[in-house]
């Protein structure tokens, strides 16, 4: 199904994609998003708006995803499974799309043990997988999870869908299996963990390619810009989920501490034009853990536009 | 079983504090195995109080019996026999225990001595895992054996997430990935081809979020 989506039009025409991520404020403070959503609109297809990430409260995804369409931008939304039943979620589907909204990223949500409220309740009602074929049921059948009633074809969410995979993730030979699970409840396009062990990656792609699923969905790589080895090393030890090769951070390491940020701005760029020359890759999505203003540099460099 | 764990004696000592004729109730089922609230754990917590009583120069009566199943209502008239001007039960048992008391003493007092925590199994000695939240539709058949509404900790249904790695789970690397064992086994069992298959939407309605359940056994009734 066609959707008003920039990114879906940019992808089904055979353009490398680029999107980035904008993380909400810590505050009900919009100018911060607009602010960020300014930096980046010349230079991206897309703006990824997460969704309370690492389970630190932050402005709703959903509102901030309004606050990028109302300048301009084709915001990504985020939708965790961590926080919301199948009630919220279904509900904020129709309202997303209602606002404009014309991506969702479906995501089961890092733990709320990491964030600022680890004695909160989890939900956890649905997962990725559910929440996909519920996203994708409500678009093309107009019908609710378990509920025979019918939304009119004409007011149902026009959504183009994403979900996230991570390459990098044990059981390694399920990771495949789990994308082809993902397709099959909906993914239209995918976002990849940050991708720093290219080797994994590139093997990870064979497997797909393999089971005949890079033709089935669009695979955006994650890049992310490091800031300093101690970033590095953070990301290695902290961060879930993540892969940080000891090479990468010796690289880091080896500029002195005024010359770091610009070795990860290089090391970026070449790994978005390693990923370029991927068989399956169609694009990139930038993760710029608030360092937006790296990302038209970024995109620059590495000849995307 | 049920699996517990005593309480802080400083949060006992508050809960206990004004009582001066206490019976002390353990239970000798799922407590007594988990080293929480069985006969032993009664004797303990009486000499525990009657020392502290003593230094502080409180006096307080502190009897004990420890009911075989505090969860059923024919045990309890040895709880009922065992007390005697008492002013308040304190209960070792479950959290099942001390209502079936509180129901049973509708004018006594009765508190919890022990933090129920989950059902479980003991997985090494003085180690025990929970294995089962009592969802009311068990799914263990396709999955290996391994529950994943229990042993995930986000209680995923198709497949891990992005936070497994080397076998843990990504919410602290003492906590084994219940996914990768779901993996493991069915790997084992020859049957990974279940894993390609979309689990549905669960109905937790049979689980707690349906409102407290109740179970009618009509075959059962007299
Ligand atoms: S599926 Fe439900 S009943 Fe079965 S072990 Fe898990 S929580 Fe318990
Ligand atoms: S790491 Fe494993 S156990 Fe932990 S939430 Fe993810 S899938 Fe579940």
């Amino acid at each position: 199904m066609t959707t008003n989506s920039n990114l879906q039009r940019v992808l089904e025409s055979g353009g490398f994609a680029v999107t980035a991520e904008c993380g909400p404020p810590r505050s009900a403070d919009p100018d911060i998003v607009i602010k960020k959503g300014l930096l980046l609109k010349k230079h991206v297809d897309a703006v990824n708006v997460t969704d309370n990430q690492t389970a630190i409260v932050r402005m709703g995804s959903l509102a901030a995803s309004a606050l990028l369409k109302s300048i301009g931008l084709d915001p990504v939304w985020q939708l965790v499974c961590r926080d919301r039943n199948r009630i919220a979620i279904q509900s904020d589907i129709l309202g997303a799309a209602a606002l404009g909204i014309n991506n969702m990223l479906c995501l089961s949500g890092d733990h709320q043990s990491f964030g600022n409220q680890p004695h909160a309740k989890n939900v956890f009602d649905l997962d990725s997988m559910q929440l996909l074929g519920a996203a994708r049921d409500l678009r093309d059948s107009g019908r609710f999870i378990y509920d025979s009633f019918e939304i009119p074809p004409a007011a149902r969410p026009g959504l183009f869908i994403g979900a996230a995979a991570n390459p990098f993730a044990d059981p390694f030979e399920f990771r495949a299996i789990r994308l082809a699970k993902k397709i099959a409840n909906g993914a239209q396009f995918i976002q990849t963990q940050c991708i720093f062990n290219l080797p994994k990656f590139t093997k990870w792609m064979k497997a797909v390619r393999d089971r005949g699923l890079a033709d089935k969905v669009y695979i955006l790589g994650g890049v992310t810009p490091i800031k300093s080895a101690g970033m590095a090393l953070y990301m290695k030890d902290k961060v879930a989920g993540m892969d940080v090769p000891d090479e990468v951070i010796k690289r880091i390491k080896g500029a002195p501490k005024d010359k770091q940020r610009e070795e990860g701005v290089k090391l970026c760029v070449e790994t978005i034009q390693k990923l370029r020359k991927i068989k399956g890759v169609a694009g990139v999505h930038i993760m710029a853990i608030e360092w937006e203003e790296a990302v038209p540099e970024i995109v620059e460099a590495a000849g995307l536009r | 079983m049920i699996v517990g764990e005593r309480k802080p004696f400083e949060e006992i000592q508050s809960l206990l504090r004004g009582y001066k004729k206490i019976l002390l109730a353990g239970c000798g089922t799922c407590v007594k195995v988990c080293f929480a609230g069985g006969d032993k754990e009664v004797a303990v917590l009486a000499s525990q109080l009657g020392i502290a009583n003593n230094k502080a120069g409180v006096k307080a009566r502190i009897d004990q019996v420890t009911i075989e199943r505090q969860c059923e209502n024919e045990f309890i008239d040895e709880a009922a026999r065992a007390l005697n001007g008492h002013d308040c039960i304190m209960s070792m048992a479950c959290g099942a225990g001390v209502q079936m008391l509180a129901a049973r003493f509708p004018h006594l007092p009765v508190l919890p001595a022990v933090n129920t925590t989950f059902l479980g199994l003991l997985d090494k000695q003085g180690m025990f895992l929970e294995n089962c939240q009592g969802c009311g539709d068990c799914v263990l058949g396709r999955f290996g054996g391994v529950c994943p509404v229990t042993r995930c900790s986000k209680s995923l249904f198709n497949g891990p997430c992005g936070g497994s790695a080397s076998g843990v789970c990504e919410i602290d690397p003492s906590v084994p990935c219940g996914w990768q064992e779901i993996y493991d086994r069915l790997k084992a069992l020859g049957r990974l081809d279940t894993l390609e298959q979309t689990e549905p939407p669960k109905n937790w309605a049979s689980a707690r979020h349906g409102g407290p359940r109740k179970l009618i056994r009509e075959d059962n009734i007299l």
